[in-house]
Order: structure tokens, then C-alpha cells, then sequence
């Protein structure tokens, strides 16, 4: 019986792929392990190799096609005497991969819907005051964006280097790092043992000892071996020596919810760290941003923490063709305009909060999204600016309802924005549970778009 | 109880392999001290010592005094019965280039510093004048102007950070190492060993000194360490041990001697115990009922580091009345700087908003 080769997921997050190069031609026979083909990701190139045996029947993908999706049958392998030359070529639907680390026969996580539907990102942002008018925009991914902004920084402070597990000669376990070994060679690209507590503590010291460490997390899931570091070591130390001491480092590395990895790898610890006086704490949207405050947090003086996001690590985004762009800490930024309710979020939330907003526009509600960028400091001008103006406050965010940004956002609203409230300040977040592994129940425990443009009507009594 | 140094028995009579050799190196260090175990100090040098011992066991005995006013608050750690470490590392260091990080417990390596006692008493008062402008307290103090890196809460932690200290000297290839002392509570922290391995895999520049004044707050050490042998412990990471009398200020800086110049020339860290006793308790709310009050007695008679050196003082034809002068002066200098921290201000109440963020966003 013949058998349907599927373009493999190679990982947990991957859509697509390129089909680089086929090491096997129509006729050959393949056993259990023959390498069939490589397949080339953004982040890695990898060698398909064949589970069965049989005769390569019909290769349907050409090598060199790009944007295979995950789950498209690239070949038919024939079973002994089979003839399969008349097989279809492959149809635009993707199939179910039952056991693939990508079920593609659900409906789509709302991760997955940001990815595929992050329209906004090609949009110039106008009404951006750190881009001068007729700036050169460039295409780039946040993992490129974040690694370019390292990589700048490394070159202009010879004080300033990597080091975190599997930064350098494995490129970064999500390829943040690609390249950095290369340029810097081992000095300034430090692999670590897995020891989060152990090396966060070295590159804090470090810090302490003039140098300008960052420091990959692999996850900021493993982050919380090295959490006493961070607070107690990292954010206090300047305040308890009276202003002596200095301790500029970046803590940097993904954080959030990715996809399908289960509850320990499933976490945002962005409301945990914006509660500590003495960090600043960073969680960028898109690629510009990603980049100028990669480059702001390196220069800081104080520590830093750069929380990213594995699932907007493979989009791409306009950025500004800028020498040396850096933007400023600290400050909000408004991702769309609109007059009738403030979305605010941070994050991947953003991207959520821009598609809720232009389903909203289609049923006549003109929502403005706030991109936090920065949150702590927080830049609660900017939310009560917005709030002023719309009179209403809908706060998108990937984490849990408790103690959250979310919970701050409200607090400032009513405590400082009272008069201009038309409507309570609504929190759309995760569910209060930990994050489950089952596809639907996944889905069903995340932010979505459909939840915040719910929220919104709701505080415009539109329903 | 303080142990006496136990030379190893010595190997059977094999052929060298490349195993011995590696294990040769372990113990080098350790063999090189048990060839010459004291410093030979000159008149100078023991006078020096002298005084800084003695200037921090009159400090500390103040602060007890003053804890018991109620005019220090918190936590305070007294140094007394440990001076002859910090005095006998610290006399060893290149000021200004080498790095020195430690626990709660340091009022005894600032004031091995030479740095003034009167802002770390202000400081133990909590005092605008403190060296911590009255924000950290006696846990927290540092000078970067003499590379000293705190004092530091968080058993363990500064042992990795030392090592990130450590980093930076190799980094900047400037020559420098870095002391980071620990505890034999401490030793027991996992950070410890993470530190120790990355340590000896990148040969930084550290020297790993766990003070063992055999108590960890309560807890003895037979009754927290499997191994209670602590510079043994850094042979599974290839870390050459050393087994140090930390009641002896010569016998200290001579290990000092040994372990900085391995460290120097590039080798890698080494592990150094300190054998040492507390005379009093783990903090000054710790009544120290875990041991018995003869025992306590019995250091303080048998194994006092102050009185060693004074009887070497004494050998060397220093005249009594010579240290005598010197304890008048240093009981007027510790009353001065006592005097100084109950009369100094209190920090404004704007400083509390001050020092959060070094800029501002």
C-alpha cells in the first residue's frame, strides 16, 4: 500500500518549511533511516529521513519550494509493486498529522492565527515619532532583529557579551544568537553548563565587575532556578550599597506561552519581575522594537530584563534602515489609532489586540491599541492619555488574570483616570489554570482574538 | 571544634601514572603548604596584623554593645574569633586590582580593608554617614573604590557572583583575582558547586574560601555535611584543596601565598577551608545553646588568634607596653567611630526614593 510522505514539523512551532534538496529520486528504494530530503526552517536546517521501506514512487514537491506547509504530502513512497507515477500533485489543504508535534487538523491556537494573520506588520507605523518620514524600511524577523541589535552593541562596547546554554556553537537554541560565535569568537560568546542559577549569578557578578553581561535563558521558564539573582543580587544591590554599586546586565530569552510544550515551559513572567523596585523590564512587540530596546537595555546602566516570545521570534516586520537606532525605555507606544476603546497590551498580546481591533472597525467600533513595550517602568501617561480620549479600557494579555499587568492597568485606570471611565476596565487574559497540553484545551486557555473584541463591545455597550 | 591540620597518609608505593598526576595536583598545593606552614613575617607585618585583628574584635564587641541599646537593629553578625582569616587572606592581596565578595558576616574584611570604622559602625546604626548611606545595613556593605563587592544575604550567592568578579578580571585580562568567601552553611548551597564547576572548566581567577567556624547558625557541621572535610570538595571539579589553620594569621597568609600565586599564573580556582571558630552566636538574637559554654572556653584560652600573635609579637621582642598603646588607641578609635554613628543623622527621608534606578526613563 503506498505510502503519503508529509512535509515533518520540526519543531514545536514550525508552519513551513523549504524543501531544499531531495537526496532521493523517483525509482530509488529506501529502507528505515534513508535520508530522503532536507528541510531548511528559518532557524535550522534538518534531514528527513524515511520511517518505512519502499520505492520512491512520485516526488510531488520540486526541491527549492519554499513555504511547504507543515502536513503536505511532498512524495508517495510505493509498496513492492506498486505504481504510483499517477499520484495527484499536492492539494493547497494541509492534513492532520496525528502524533506530529503540529496537529494541523485543529482549528489553529490563537498563537498561531498571530502568526498567520500578522497583517498589521506590514503597514508603515506613521504615526512612529522615532522614525524620521522616508526612512528605508527593511523586512526582518525578531530573532534577526533582536540578534542584530546584540550584535551592533557588541561591536561599539568591547565590555558587552553572550553567555547563556547553547549560545555559540549550537547558534542559540531558537537561533537568537546565529552568527554571534562567528563574529565575537568564545570570549564574548560564553556556552554555560545548564546551571541557570549558577550563571546568572556569574553574569550578574560580572556586572557588578564592570563588564555588560547578557544573559540567555533558554526560557524564562528555567529563570526561575536563577530568580534570587535576579532580584535579590541584580535589582537591589545598587540601592542597598547607597548607589556604589552598578549592575548593568540583560537578562534576555523567551517567555510566554509557546506552543504545545505544557505547563513548565508555559509561563509569563512579566507581571512577577514588573513588580520588583530596581529592574526595568522589557517586552517587545515587533521586530523594530525588538531591536532599538535590545540596544536601550544594553546600555543601560541598570539591570534589565528582555522578555521575548518564542512565537513572534519567526515574524517579520518592517524595520527602519536607521544607524544606530535606539529607542527609549519607558515609553508606550500606539500601534493603531481609534476613538471608541483603548485595547492596551504588551507582547504577543499586541498582535491579538491589532486583529480584534480591525474586526472591530468591520462592525463600526474604532479601537486604539497601546504596545506597552516597556513594563516597568510603565508608561501609564500614555494609557491614561488614551483612556481620555476613548473613555474606555479593554487590557489584552498572554499571562494570568491575577497580580497582572492587567490588574495594574485597572488599578491606574480607576485611581487616576476615574472621571474619564464611561465603562470598567475589562482584563482579557489566560485562564487561571495552568497551561494544559491538549491542543483544544490549549486554545481554550489562551487570550484570542475573539475574547477581546467580546471584551470591547462590551465596555462600548454595543451588545 | 577547630580541627588541626591532618597531613594525608601517604600513598603506597606505585608507579606514577597519569592518574597520580592529576591527583598530584590536587594535593600540590596543600604539600607546599605543609612544607612551610606560616608566613615569615617580619616585625612590621605581625604589628600590622596585630592591630587589624585587634581593631576588628574591639569593633565587633562594640557593635554588641550597641545592638544591645538597641541602636543597631536587624541582623548584626559578629566576626569575633574569626579575625586571623580575613586579616591573613586580605594582607595577601594586590589592593586596587584583586576582588574580594562575602556573606552577611563582614564587618571584619571591611575593616581589614583599613576602610573607616566609622562609617561602617554609622552604617550598622543606620546613619545618612553609613558607607551605605544607612540603606544596606550590616549585611550590605561595599566599597568599590577598594574592589570590595559586599556583603551579601542570600547564603551562597556570593560565591557565584565571585565568580562573575572573577570573570571579569580574566576578561579583561588585568592580572586580578577574586577572594569569595563562604561559609560551611554555605557550602552546602548548590550555586556553590555550579560555580565551581564553571570556575575550573573557564581556569578563572578565584579563590574559593569557605570559612569553617563550624556552625552553620545551629546546625554543626557533622550534623549538615556528609563530607565535613570542606577542601575536599572541589576534587570532583579538579580543584586543587587546601586545608588551612584559620586561627593562625601567618598560617593563613602563607596558604594565601601558595593559593594566589597558582591562581595568578593562570591555573585556575582554588578551594581553601579555613578552620576557625565564632565566639559568639550566629547573630547577635542567637543565644547558642547547641554548644556547650566549655567548649567556647576552650578556644578562646587554647586557640585565640589575636593571642598567638601577640606571643609572636612577644618572641620577636615587641614589649608589652608598646601593645598596650596600641589597644588604647584602637579602643579610642572604636569609641570615636560608636560615638560618630549614635550622633550622626539619620538619612533625609527623600534618600528613600533615591538609588532605586542608576537613570532615569
Amino acid at each position: 500500500m503506498a505510502i503519503e510522505l508529509k512535509m515533518p514539523a520540526l519543531s514545536p512551532t514550525m508552519e513551513e518549511g523549504t524543501l531544499a534538496k531531495w537526496l532521493v529520486k523517483e525509482g530509488d528504494s529506501v529502507e528505515s533511516g534513508t535520508v530522503l530530503a532536507e528541510i531548511e526552517t528559518d532557524k535550522a536546517t534538518m534531514e528527513f529521513e524515511s520511517i518505512d521501506e519502499g520505492t520512491v514512487g512520485k516526488i510531488l514537491v520540486e526541491e527549492g519550494t519554499e513555504g511547504v506547509k507543515v502536513g503536505t504530502v511532498i512524495a508517495i513512497l510505493a509498496g513492492e509493486g506498486e505504481d504510483v507515477s499517477a499520484a495527484a500533485a499536492p492539494a493547497d489543504t494541509v492534513e492532520d498529522v496525528a502524533g506530529e508535534g503540529k496537529d494541523v487538523g485543529r482549528e489553529p491556537s490563537e498563537a498561531e492565527i498571530t502568526q498567520q494573520a500578522d497583517k498589521p506588520e506590514a503597514k508603515p507605523r506613521a504615526a512612529d515619532p522615532d522614525i524620521p518620514a522616508g526612512t528605508n524600511m527593511v523586512k526582518l524577523t525578531v530573532r534577526e532583529a533582536l540578534r542584530d541589535g546584540m550584535a551592533e552593541e557588541m561591536r561599539r562596547d568591547e565590555r558587552v557579551f553572550v553567555m547563556g546554554e547553547e549560545v555559540a556553537e549550537y547558534q542559540g537554541a531558537y537561533k537568537v544568537t546565529q552568527g554571534l560565535l562567528e563574529e565575537f569568537g568564545p570570549k564574548r560568546v560564553i556556552d554555560t553548563p545548564i546551571t541557570e542559577y549558577g550563571f546568572a549569578g556569574i553574569g550578574t557578578g560580572a556586572a557588578m565587575g564592570g563588564l555588560r553581561p547578557i544573559v540567555e535563558f533558554m526560557t524564562f521558564n528555567f529563570a526561575m532556578q536563577a530568580i534570587d539573582h535576579i532580584i535579590n543580587s541584580a535589582a537591589k544591590t545598587n540601592y542597598m550599597s547607597g548607589g556604589q554599586m552598578r549592575c548593568p546586565v540583560v537578562f534576555r530569552g523567551p517567555n510566554g506561552a509557546a506552543s504545545r510544550v505544557g505547563a513548565q515551559h508555559s509561563q509569563n513572567y512579566g507581571p512577577w519581575y514588573a513588580s520588583v523596585p530596581g529592574l526595568i523590564v522589557i517586552a517587545p512587540y515587533d521586530a523594530q522594537d525588538a531591536k532599538g530596546l535590545m540596544k536601550a537595555a544594553i546600555r543601560s546602566e541598570d539591570p534589565v530584563v528582555f522578555l521575548e516570545n518564542e512565537l513572534i521570534y519567526g515574524q517579520s516586520f518592517e524595520v527602519a534602515q536607521l544607524d544606530d537606532h535606539v529607542l527609549p525605555i519607558g515609553k508606550a507606544r500606539t500601534m493603531r489609532e481609534g476613538s471608541d476603546v483603548t485595547i492596551v497590551s504588551y507582547s504577543i498580546g499586541v498582535g491579538v489586540a491589532l486583529q480584534a481591533a480591525e474586526e472591530l472597525a468591520g462592525q463600526g467600533i474604532e479601537a486604539e491599541v497601546i504596545d506597552l513595550r516597556t513594563l516597568r517602568p510603565l508608561d501609564k501617561e500614555a494609557v491614561l492619555a488614551s483612556l481620555a480620549k476613548t473613555n474606555r479600557v479593554v487590557v489584552a494579555e498572554e499571562g494570568w488574570p491575577t497580580c497582572s499587568i492587567a490588574s495594574e492597568i485597572v488599578a491606574i485606570c480607576m485611581g487616576e483616570g476615574f472621571d474619564h471611565l464611561d465603562a470598567p476596565v475589562i482584563r482579557v487574559c489566560n485562564e487561571d489554570v495552568p497551561l494544559p497540553y491538549a491542543a483544544n484545551l490549549e486554545k481554550l486557555a489562551l487570550i484570542d482574538k475573539d475574547a477581546v473584541v467580546k471584551a470591547c463591545r462590551k465596555v462600548c455597550y454595543a451588545d | 571544634m577547630a580541627k588541626a591540620a591532618t597531613p594525608k597518609a601517604a600513598k603506597g608505593a606505585a608507579a606514577p601514572s597519569a592518574d597520580d598526576a592529576a591527583d598530584f595536583a590536587l594535593r600540590s598545593l596543600q604539600q607546599a603548604l605543609e612544607k612551610q606552614k606560616r608566613f615569615k613575617a617580619d616585625g612590621d607585618d605581625l604589628l600590622h596584623f596585630y592591630e587589624q585583628m585587634l581593631l576588628i574584635r574591639r569593633f565587633e564587641e562594640k557593635a554588641g554593645q550597641l545592638y544591645g541599646l538597641g541602636l543597631i537593629g536587624g541582623f548584626c553578625h559578629l566576626y569575633i574569633g574569626q579575625e586571623a582569616v580575613a586579616v591573613g587572606l586580605q594582607s595577601a592581596l594586590t589592593e586596587g586590582l584583586d576582588s574580594v565578595i562575602t556573606g552577611y558576616r563582614d564587618h571584619g574584611h571591611m575593616l581589614a580593608y583599613g576602610i573607616d570604622p566609622k562609617v561602617i559602625m554609622a552604617e550598622l546604626t543606620g546613619r545618612a554617614a553609613g558607607i551605605s548611606k544607612g540603606k544596606g545595613g550590616s549585611m550590605h556593605m561595599f566599597s568599590t573604590e577598594h574592589k570590595f563587592y559586599g556583603g551579601h544575604g542570600i547564603v551562597g550567592a556570593q560565591v557565584s557572583l565571585g565568580g562573575g568578579l572573577a570573570l571579569a578580571h580574566q576578561y579583561n585580562d588585568d592580572g586580578g583575582l577574586c577572594l569569595a568567601y563562604f561559609g560551611d552553611g554555605a557550602a552546602n548551597q548548590g550555586q556553590v558547586y555550579e560555580t565551581m564547576n564553571m570556575a575550573s572548566l573557564w581556569k578563572l581567577p578565584i579563590v574559593f574560601v569557605v570559612e569553617n567556624n563550624q556552625y552553620a547558625m545551629g546546625t554543626a557541621v557533622k550534623r549538615s555535611s556528609a563530607e565535613t572535610e570542606f577542601y575536599r570538595r572541589g576534587t570532583a571539579f579538579r580543584i586543587p584543596g587546601m586545608e588551612v589553620n584559620g586561627m593562625d594569621v601567618l598560617e593563613v597568609r602563607q596558604a594565601a601565598e601558595i593559593a594566589f600565586a597558582h591562581v595568578r599564573g593562570g591555573n585556575g580556582p582554588v578551594l581553601m577551608e579555613c578552620n576557625t571558630y565564632r565566639y559568639r552566636g550566629h547573630s547577635m538574637s542567637d543565644p547558642a545553646k547547641y554548644r556547650t559554654r566549655e567548649e567556647v572556653q576552650e578556644q578562646r584560652d587554647h586557640h585565640d588568634p589575636i593571642e598567638r600573635v601577640k606571643k609572636d609579637l612577644t618572641e620577636a621582642g615587641v614589649n608589652e607596653d608598646k601593645l598596650k598603646e596600641i589597644d588604647r588607641a584602637i579602643r579610642a578609635t572604636v569609641a570615636e567611630a560608636a560615638d560618630f554613628a549614635e550622633q550622626s543623622p539619620e538619612p533625609q527621608a527623600s534618600e528613600l526614593y533615591t538609588d532605586v534606578l542608576v537613570e532615569e526613563y
